[in-house]
Order: structure tokens, then C-alpha cells, then sequence
């Protein structure tokens, strides 16, 4: 049954890869050990699209790899010189649209946003840099909120939608104002029912929601990045580093 | 308070000299003069010029991520940013660090005064010393040590290399590491990594030894030059440890005058502000402090090696002690005034720091997994080290969220402010009054400046390379000599 379940197939870079209805490129993919690079992403919720990293051309168009649905005899083009060079200048661009400043962020090692850059092989940021004024919220007992390095994956907002059932985190605003919001009357972190172990205190990409107290707990050289690239780390979900709990 | 040659009394018609940017230092400087038709000199100021607001910006920061974010102010020193900071964050976590901990950090701070007093003396330093100070430029600089004196540009480039391993190994990085957090350490030194640094440490003995001999045996050929070159008296602070010994990476403040005199002596780090404030004048980036029971006008002081060498009563390490002993005996027993004799003692301590190192790679401490504490909270935190440079002192006070909501740092080239605008003046008298400028002579300046080995922010590494333009004018203003230094250190008009 599973053989016939499984008959179904996709061309990635010219290798053939199964998949199963309501499998998504991204999906089939990941299953079948083919690295499409992705931020937003993450297997346990909803795919969204909002990084766009996982762009592949798709019989000669262009889509997210992450929502596109896989169907019979699609011929996908991932691993091309212009993909990853269209995959460098969004991180490039999230890189200026924010204040990433990874010589003192303690998500240094950790972060998928760096990661990602190294993995395309980004040397400089090339734009030029937006320094927007962003906000930082310290009012949770256990949690530091720096918007300074949110990406807009929305992972926290679909973790705590979707696991935590709690809707701590929204989008707001609208083009380059779009911001990540808190939904309390002050939107404090502080003032909202968000816990430390809660799901969406977990899967920031960056260093945007961090776990008080924590900062350089974890050595230089024991970092999920340090030895091992983001597509080797992203190809194992289950290994994935999570910060400790105090 | 103006001091003398601070301010000319009539500048309007004095022609200005500067030496912009002031070469083999850490940082960006500037050196004007005011000099009449005679040549005479009326006004000689060291300018900081660089502005880098690291105490505003590390406002509203969470403060475990600080120690990291502050010691990106050098690249020199960052370990010592790196602990003073730390120290500070240990206070304001109520946290008695552990002694594995607290061995660790003083490995990682004995590394980075090994490397940086090797970096001053060979690389920035060695030229003038070796050659003499209006020697060839195109000579005096390390590529014309390499060629001079091949084994001991090698001793420069080993020494500094090792301190780099040290660092490397107790912090996870050679340059910014993240070793040090608050309460303690994130990784002990592996018995692997321990006798990677064991196999070379008495060739490091070696090599400071020799260095210090180096020192003593230029010094030794002209007593009386190097001891007036520059000469002037002022008090001089440091840390001491309990019983006096030096210790560079705690222990109590201690200053003494310049006859020797104690002004303070074992004061509790944590209440700085009572024995020493500072002063802000119009022409400098940079503060000007001064002990508060001396007031303005004579509260300067000197840090340093030379300030630690002459406050400690004794160092705990025999080699060391031993040169400490030769060093007093020349300075007749009381404490050494000269300038040029902070080269002496710093190579002291490079040798106090490779003994160090040695004497605690054999501590089996080093291997412990107890390696962090905590304890209650506090709003502000104090710490100090002896930097490679002198006393540092991080100050921080955090909200309940746990931000800072206000820093200040008074590091060790601040403390020297005064001091350093001191010699420059010293020497404009004894070498440039009344003297047809020249390339050599202005370069006895920067000598006497090179003496403290200045951080004047984070290091830029143009050693010697940035161009270098000095203008002659008369009263009128009219251009009447000018002499250019290019990036390949030759000189034209």
C-alpha cells in the first residue's frame, strides 16, 4: 500500500523524489534528504512564506517551496547559481531591514539568520543599512524581547497560536512597517500569560526572543552552528539545540 | 585648572604644529603645538579624537549580554573589558565566584598581558629603542626589526602568539571571546589543552627573561638620557592585593604621591567615585581624572606598569621579584619617576605573567566543572582589573527588568590623560623649543606618548601607516616649511 501510497514523484535538481498527497515541495523534500534553504519554516506548524528563502522555480515560475503544494511530474529547480543568489539578497536585506549586530548577540552560534548567511555566502550586507528604531521589552520575568532582531517568520505567532494556544504574539502594520506586536492592552510581554516553556518561547530563529539569563551559557565550539552547517541542522529537526531552561 | 602649556595665554598669533594621527599607538591621537616665531614653545595638548559612546549605547541591554558587547571597544584588550565587566556583573548577581573560576580568569588575563605588553615592546615600541628615536624612518618600525634583529622580532612575534593561545583556549576565541559570564566561567582548560600550553611555557620564561634584559641593557647604556627624558614627578595608583603584592586581576586601590607618600591605601573598589572624579575639558574626547583628596590641580596620577611596579610592596613570582628588586635599586630605592622606565616595567610583568601561567597550568583547579554561582541580585555593579595599560574600572547600574540603565567606564589610558599631555610637554621643552623642526625631533613626542602604550579607543592596527602632514607657519599665517610623511614612513617636504 505504502509502495503505491508513494508512486507519486517530483524532479529536484533533476532527482526524482516521492511524495504524497497534500505534501508540500518543501515537505517531499526534507523527507527525501534534498536541503532547500528555508527560515520560516519548521515542519511542526503551518507553513507561511513569509521569508521567501525557500523560492525554486517551479516548471520555469518562481514559488516558496514551503507552501506549494507538490503534484505529479513538477519539475523543480532549487540548487541554481540565480536562486541562491535571489536567496543572498533577502538575507542581505533582512540583515539591513533590522539591527543585527552579531559580534554581541548572545544567539551568535545559534542563529539560523547567520547560518543562513554563511551557508549562501554572504560576505557583507551590500545594502545599505535601514538602523530602525525598534524596541526592546524586558518586562517578562523570564523573557527578553528584542524587536531589534525579529525576522517576521512568524514562528512565535504560529507556536503560540497553534501549540501554546495562548496568541501571545501578532503581526502588525502594513510594507515595511509590519511589526511584531504582543497582544496585551500595554503590550508588554510581561503583562500577557506568555511562560518560559512555553513552544513559542522556543523557535525564534534569532536572537529576538530570548531566555533571561542565559547569554553565553554555552561555550564557543558547542553551538549548533559552530561545527555543522544549517542544511545539516535543518535536515535533523529532532537534534535541533534548544536553550535550557533556568 | 589650566597646567602650564596647557593653555597659551595669546594664541591668536602662534603658529599651530600637529602631529595627526599620532603612529604606533592603539587608536586615533593628535598632538598640537603653539610655537611663537622662535620657535618657542606657549601650548602642547594630546588630543583624543575619537568619540565612541559605548556607555550610552549599552543602555537599555540586558546585563549578561554586556561583558560581550563591551569589550568590542578594542582589539587589543578585550579580555580586559571582557572581566571587568564580568566582575562587575558577578556583584550585580551576588555571586562569589568560584576558585576554579576565578583561576581561569586570571590565566585568561595573565595570556592578554603577555600578548599586549609583547606587542607594545616589540612591535611599537622596539624601533625607537632600538634604532633611536630620529633614526631612519624607514627603519624604525617592525619590518626594520625584523631585519635588524631577526631572533627578537621572532621572541616578539612567539610571545605574542602564546598569550593569543592562552586566550584562545580559556575564552573559545583568540580575539572576543565569551568565556567569562557573569558568576564564572563556560568551559574549564582541558588536560589536552593544558599540556598544548605546558609544551611551550618554558620557552616563554625563556623569552621574557630575555626581554628583560633587553630593556635593562638599552636603559643601562644611557641612564641618564632615558631618565630625563620626559621627566617629571606625580603620584601613581594601582591594585594591590591584600598583603601588597601585585596582582593584576584584584585587590585594593592603592596610591601613593610623588614622594612616596600614601594617599589611599587597600580601598574597596566598589566605592571608586569617593577617592577619584574626573574633569572634562573643551579639547579632548576624554576625561581627566583626579584623586579627590588631592583636588585639581595635583590629583593626577600615573597607571600602569610603572605605577604597579612601583606601589607593589613585592610579586608573588620569583623570577619577577627578582628584576622588581634591580628595578627599585636603580630608582635609589624609591619609587621611579622616569617616562621611558614604563618600558622596564612592563617587560617585569610580561615576565610575572608567563610565570603565572605556568605556575597555574599545573593547578589541577583548572580542571574543575565547578565553574559558576550565583547569588542575590543587586542594581549596580563595580569591577576592576589592572589592564594591560592600568587600572580599569566598569561601572553599571541595572533596573528590575535587568537593563542597564547607566554605565561608566574609566579606563586605563584616561587615568594617564594628564600624565600623558605631562610628558608631551616635558619633551617639547627639552627637545623642540627654540629647534628647526624635523621628522626625528617630532617623533620624540610620540616617544613619550608610546611610553604608556595608550589605548586611545579600540585599535585600528595602522601601525605607522597613516599619513602624516606637518605644517610650519609664521604669525602671518604664511606656509613657511612642510614635512609629509607618506604610508611607506618616508619623509618629504
Amino acid at each position: 500500500m505504502g509502495a503505491l501510497v508513494m508512486s507519486k514523484a517530483i524532479t529536484i535538481d533533476g532527482k526524482s523524489v516521492s511524495f504524497i498527497d497534500g505534501q508540500t515541495i518543501m515537505d517531499a523534500a526534507l523527507a527525501a534528504g534534498v536541503y532547500i534553504p528555508h527560515l520560516c519554516h519548521n515542519p511542526e506548524f503551518e507553513p507561511h512564506g513569509n521569508c521567501k528563502l525557500c523560492i525554486v522555480s517551479v516548471n520555469g515560475r518562481n514559488m516558496t517551496a514551503c507552501t506549494m503544494p507538490a503534484a505529479e511530474d513538477m519539475v523543480v529547480a532549487s540548487d541554481t547559481p540565480e536562486l541562491d543568489s535571489d536567496r543572498q539578497a533577502l538575507v542581505q536585506m533582512l540583515f539591513v531591514e533590522g539591527n543585527h549586530i552579531c559580534p554581541a548577540c548572545e544567539a551568535s552560534g545559534n542563529c539560523q539568520l547567520q547560518a543562513a548567511a554563511y551557508y549562501l555566502k554572504m560576505l557583507s550586507p551590500h545594502f545599505m543599512h535601514f538602523y530602525p528604531p525598534r524596541e526592546v521589552d524586558a518586562s517578562h520575568p523570564d523573557i527578553f524581547l528584542d524587536l531589534n532582531r525579529c525576522i517576521l517568520c512568524e514562528l512565535c505567532v504560529r507556536a503560540s497560536r497553534e501549540v501554546d494556544g495562548k496568541n501571545v504574539f501578532g503581526i502588525s502594520g502594513r510594507g515595511i512597517g509590519t511589526h511584531l506586536v504582543v497582544n496585551a492592552a500595554s503590550g508588554r510581554l510581561g503583562d500577557t500569560n506568555f511562560a518560559v516553556t512555553d513552544k513559542a518561547a522556543q523557535v525564534c530563529p534569532t536572537g529576538a526572543i530570548l531566555i533571561k539569563r542565559q547569554g553565553y551559557k554555552i561555550p564557543i565550539g558547542q553551538r549548533t552552528f559552530d561545527h555543522k552547517k544549517i542544511s545539516e541542522v535543518q535536515m535533523e529537526p529532532a537534534k535541533r539545540t534548544e536553550p535550557e531552561h533556568e | 585648572m589650566t597646567f602650564a602649556l596647557e593653555t597659551a595665554a595669546h594664541p591668536e598669533n602662534l603658529k599651530r604644529i600637529v602631529i595627526e594621527p599620532v603612529t604606533r599607538v592603539e587608536g586615533h591621537g593628535k598632538v598640537t603645538l603653539l610655537m611663537d616665531e622662535d620657535n618657542r614653545v606657549h601650548q602642547a595638548r594630546f588630543h583624543i579624537v575619537e568619540f565612541r559612546g559605548f556607555e550610552k549605547f549599552v543602555q537599555g541591554r540586558p546585563f549578561w549580554e554586556v561583558p560581550v558587547l563591551v569589550q568590542r571597544l578594542c582589539g587589543i584588550c578585550p579580555v580586559s573589558h571582557n572581566l571587568a565587566a564580568c566582575k562587575a556583573m558577578d556583584m550585580i548577581i551576588g555571586a562569589t565566584v568560584p576558585v576554579a573560576a576565578d583561576k581561569l580568569r586570571r590565566l585568561m588575563h595573565m595570556g592578554q598581558i603577555l600578548q599586549s605588553h609583547a606587542l607594545h615592546f616589540f612591535h611599537l615600541s622596539a624601533p625607537d629603542l632600538l634604532f633611536g628615536f630620529d633614526a631612519a624612518v624607514g627603519k624604525r618600525n617592525i619590518a626594520g626589526i625584523v631585519a635588524a634583529y631577526p631572533d627578537i622580532a621572532r621572541q616578539g612575534v612567539g610571545l605574542r602568539r602564546y598569550g593569543q593561545e592562552v586566550i584562545r583556549l580559556t575564552s573559545g576565541k583568540r580575539v572576543h571571546g565569551t568565556g567569562v559570564i557573569p558568576g564564572g566561567m563556560n568551559k574549564n582548560l582541558s588536560l589536552d589543552e593544558r599540556d598544548y600550553l605546558l609544551k611551550e611555557i618554558d620557552q616563554i620564561i625563556a623569552w621574557s627573561q630575555a626581554a628583560v634584559e633587553l630593556i635593562k641593557m638599552i636603559y643601562s647604556e644611557r641612564p641618564d638620557f632615558h631618565n630625563g627624558f620626559g621627566f617629571y614627578r606625580s603620584s601613581f595608583m594601582s591594585l594591590v592585593r591584600e598583603d601588597g603584592a601585585l596582582d593584576l586581576y584584584h585587590g585594593g586601590l592603592r596610591a601613593r604621591d610623588e614622594h612616596g607618600q600614601t594617599i589611599f591605601d587597600h580601598v574597596d573598589y566598589t566605592h571608586y567615585w569617593d577617592y577619584i572624579h574626573e574633569e572634562v575639558k573643551s579639547w579632548s574626547y576624554m576625561k581627566f581624572p583626579f584623586i579627590r583628596a588631592r583636588g585639581r590641580e595635583q590629583g593626577w596620577y600615573r597607571v600602569g606598569p610603572l605605577a604597579r611596579i612601583n606601589n607593589c610592596d613585592f610579586i608573588p613570582t620569583g623570577l619577577a621579584e627578582a628584576e622588581r628588586k634591580i628595578f627599585k635599586e636603580f630608582g635609589g630605592g624609591s619609587a621611579t619617576q622616569a617616562t621611558l622606565a614604563y618600558h622596564w616595567a612592563r617587560m617585569i610583568e610580561m615576565l610575572h605573567a608567563a610565570e603565572t601561567i605556568q605556575e597555574l597550568l599545573h593547578d589541577p583547579d583548572l580542571q574543575s566543572d565547578d565553574l559558576v554561582s550565583n547569588g542575590e541580585r543587586q542594581l549596580r555593579g563595580v569591577g576592576v582589573i589592572e589592564a594591560p595599560r592600568g587600572t580599569l574600572i566598569h561601572h553599571y547600574r541595572i533596573n528590575e527588568d535587568e537593563q542597564i540603565v547607566r554605565a561608566n567606564l574609566i579606563v586605563s589610558t584616561t587615568h594617564n590623560n594628564q600624565a600623558m599631555n605631562e610628558a608631551v610637554r616635558q619633551v617639547a621643552l627639552q627637545y623642540l623649543d627654540g629647534q628647526q623642526l624635523t621628522e626625528g625631533l617630532l617623533n620624540h613626542i610620540e616617544v613619550a606618548i608610546r611610553a604608556f602604550d595608550p589605548c586611545l579607543s579600540c585599535a585600528t592596527h595602522a601601525i605607522g601607516k597613516m599619513p602624516l602632514e606637518v605644517e610650519l607657519m609664521d604669525a602671518a599665517g604664511t606656509l613657511i616649511q612642510r614635512l609629509i610623511k607618506d604610508s611607506d614612513g618616508q619623509c618629504r617636504a
